[in-house]
């Protein structure tokens, strides 16, 4: 089985500032690292990869410095990874960056899952998963946080998470899906895979190796543009509620009730 | 500000970062709760296993790394720094496999070894009993060859991972009149016939491992489990514990380091008397006692480490000084610690009451701190006699 997973680097949560002047990530000095959610994707490949056999290559579009972020997953297990690397890219929103990574995937063969985290914590979108199936031509399953594996039959028994309870789903492959952090408890790094890493050869695909048109990359392909960011102001009223409990509940509700919220 | 450079390899330098990963993802969020239900880790084997690490001393072509003493030290040393039981329970491994590695015949070893490394058989060394702790030569265990079989019979007592373990590499006497000489070394499977499992102990500390009885009930074993020679059981035994010491010497360090880590932090944020505690010259001078002692047991296990790698021979005093020297500090350091976070110390709250009751059995196991002055001492009597 051919298994798919996309990665992305994101800012270190713990150690990024925010310039509340400018509204942007102060990037500087801050450690990249995988995204939360696509550490679960990588133990989610794996985990398919154990039951069903075949390779598990982990695809990243982003500057050389991505190789990292690769280089962890193969010290995790994934088999090989690359880099979908350009000045061409640079600036792409979801629509530009579904494009690029679907010729990526499909330069690396037909996919028969390909698995993506729920969303990056930097854009925040959610957009790409859905979107790379659609221009796969595969089914997709969003917000995955129980899978069970139809072996005999090459089907994924998927619980996604809606915003009002859940569906149980199964979808033959190929199939692109998008998880969540609950899904999954991931592992850790072994020795021989840490070094094996350490050692890989990291290709660095540029716009002609995947055979992307350019004008549907980077800025050029994103008809969505960022004009500005801002920060948002907490301007709500606060107040701090005294006494006994019982008394902070009666303020409380009166509260509530003259705000006109009970 | 400066570390101390070790001058670790590439390799080395992995194994440190992915243990203390281990140690801070997997071990500490759960170390508390372990040690209040002294259920077996064996969540946290499973992640050792999975990251080659029950490998690291094995050769490579029985499926592990091929390290050596010092490797093995950094690992613990790193594990050890999120708990010392779970350490124990994974160090308790390596030095049931010992005896297989450097004693066992070719088929042993590739009947034993491949699955040891994997991590899909614990190991467990069985040498201490009721009668027989520091005086290890008055063990009681007997084993009789019966020609085509042995039967053991006798209890084997603290037997880290007794039950847990599958594989147990055991001493017992087959000829008592030889005295220490007369002991030789067995494998024993968890499942052979006469062969169970007594009481788990209750502890003051080191809860997470596992402490039990081996009973040997006309236990018959194949005659092919011997293990080395007949009449080498002391040997294999000293052989082994002098190997490890180091280890445990290493598990000292990471402990102390993670007590001096608690106090310090705790110290810079406490504030008494309109100040944290940390601007008191009293609590200064702990501190830098604490840190000075850590970083000279570290230098010094690394040290001896490497000098047995490198291929030392007699080295029982280097192995008992490694050990020594940074479990005393360990119980000192992290009784320091407890001192410094004062009350909030001696409550479960906080991590360093754990580390100051698991600390005490560093003085104890694989040879008390007695014991290891008196090896070390005799050294020296037998170097200086030469020396004249
Ligand atoms: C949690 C735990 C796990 C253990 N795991 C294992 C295991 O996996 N396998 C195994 O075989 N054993 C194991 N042991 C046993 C351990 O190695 C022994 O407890 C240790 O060797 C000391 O023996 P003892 O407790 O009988 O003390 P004793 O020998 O009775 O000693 C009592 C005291 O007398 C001192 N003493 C004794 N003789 C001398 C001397 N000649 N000179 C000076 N002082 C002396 C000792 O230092 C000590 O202070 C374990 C013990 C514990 C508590």
């Amino acid at each position: 089985m051919n298994i798919v997973v996309c990665i992305k680097q994101v800012p270190d949560a713990r150690t990024v500032k925010f310039d509340q002047e400018k509204g942007t990530l102060v990037r500087e000095g801050v450690e990249s690292v995988i995204n939360p959610f696509d550490y679960n994707a990588i133990e989610a490949a794996l985990e398919l990869r154990d039951a069903f056999g075949g390779q598990v290559s982990a695809v990243t579009m982003g500057p050389p410095q991505a190789q990292e972020a690769i280089r962890e997953a193969l010290s995790l297990g994934v088999d090989k990874g690359v880099v979908v690397s350009d000045r061409a890219f640079a600036g792409s929103d979801t629509l530009a960056t579904t494009y690029t990574l679907a010729k990526a995937i499909e330069k690396l063969g037909a996919p028969d899952i390909v698995i993506c985290g729920k969303q990056a914590i930097d854009g925040d979108t959610g957009q790409v998963g859905p979107g790379l199936a659609v221009r796969l031509g595969i089914p997709y399953v969003t917000c995955v946080n129980e899978m069970e594996i139809l072996k005999g039959r090459n089907v994924l028994r998927l619980k996604r998470m809606c915003e009002q309870g859940y569906d149980i789903v199964e979808v033959e492959t190929p199939l692109l899906m998008t998880v969540l952090a609950t899904l999954n408890t991931p592992r850790v790094p072994s020795l021989k895979n840490k070094m094996r890493a350490r050692k890989a050869d990291i290709p660095l695909w540029d716009v002609s190796a995947i055979g992307a048109e350019p004008g549907r990359t980077g800025l050029a392909g994103s008809p969505t543009q960022v004009v500005s960011t801002s920060v948002p102001t907490f301007d709500a009223k606060k107040e701090m509620l005294e006494g006994e409990p019982e008394e902070q509940v009666d303020a409380l509700v009166t509260r509530l009730k003259e705000a006109g919220v009970i | 500000m400066t570390k101390v450079n070790y001058f670790l390899t590439e390799e080395q330098q992995m194994i440190v970062e992915l243990t203390r990963q281990i140690a801070e993802e997997k071990i500490i969020p759960v170390r508390a709760e372990l040690d209040e239900t002294e259920e077996f880790p064996w969540g946290i084997m499973k992640d050792l296993a999975q990251a080659d690490l029950f490998g690291l001393y094995i050769p490579e072509e029985y499926g592990g790394l091929g390290g050596g003493c010092f490797e093995n030290c950094l690992a613990v040393e790193q594990l050890a720094y999120g708990c010392i039981a779970i350490t124990t329970t994974f160090a308790a491994s390596a030095l049931g496999g010992y005896p297989i590695l450097l004693f066992g015949t070719d088929e042993q070893k590739a009947k034993y070894l491949p699955d040891i490394a994997a991590g899909k058989r614990l190991v467990a060394f069985g040498l201490t009993e009721a009668e027989a702790g520091s005086d290890a030569a008055g063990i009681r265990t007997a084993a009789i060859d019966e020609g085509d079989h042995w039967v053991i019979n006798g209890t084997k007592q603290w037997i880290t991972s007794g039950g847990e373990a599958e594989i147990y590499t055991i001493i017992a006497m087959t000829d008592r009149s030889k005295g220490a000489r007369g002991a030789t070394a067995f494998i024993v499977e968890k499942g052979d016939e006469g062969f169970s499992f007594g009481k788990k102990e209750r502890k003051m500390g080191l809860r997470a491992s596992s402490t039990r009885e081996l009973v040997f009930n006309d236990c018959r074993i194949p005659k092919d489990r011997i293990l080395g020679r007949r009449g080498q059981g002391f040997i294999i035994a000293m052989r082994t514990l002098d190997l490890a010491r180091p280890g445990i010497g290493a598990i000292g360090v990471g402990l102390a380091q993670a007590a001096l880590d608690e106090a310090v932090r705790y110290a810079r944020q406490r504030i008494q008397f309109g100040q944290p505690i940390i601007s008191f010259q009293a609590i200064q001078h702990m501190l830098a006692d604490m840190a000075t002692q850590t970083e000279a047991s570290r230098a010094l296990v690394y040290a001896i480490a490497k000098t047995i790698d490198a291929g030392a021979k007699n080295f029982s005093k280097l192995s008992a000084m490694a050990k020594l020297f940074p479990t005393d500090i360990a119980m000192k350091v992290t009784t320091d610690a407890v001192q410094i976070l004062g009350g909030y110390g001696y409550m479960k709250d906080y991590p360093v009451e754990k580390m100051m009751r698991d600390a005490k059995i560093l003085q104890i196991y694989e040879g008390t701190n007695q014991i290891q002055r008196n090896v070390i001492g005799q050294a020296l009597n037998k170097e200086y006699a030469n020396k004249q």
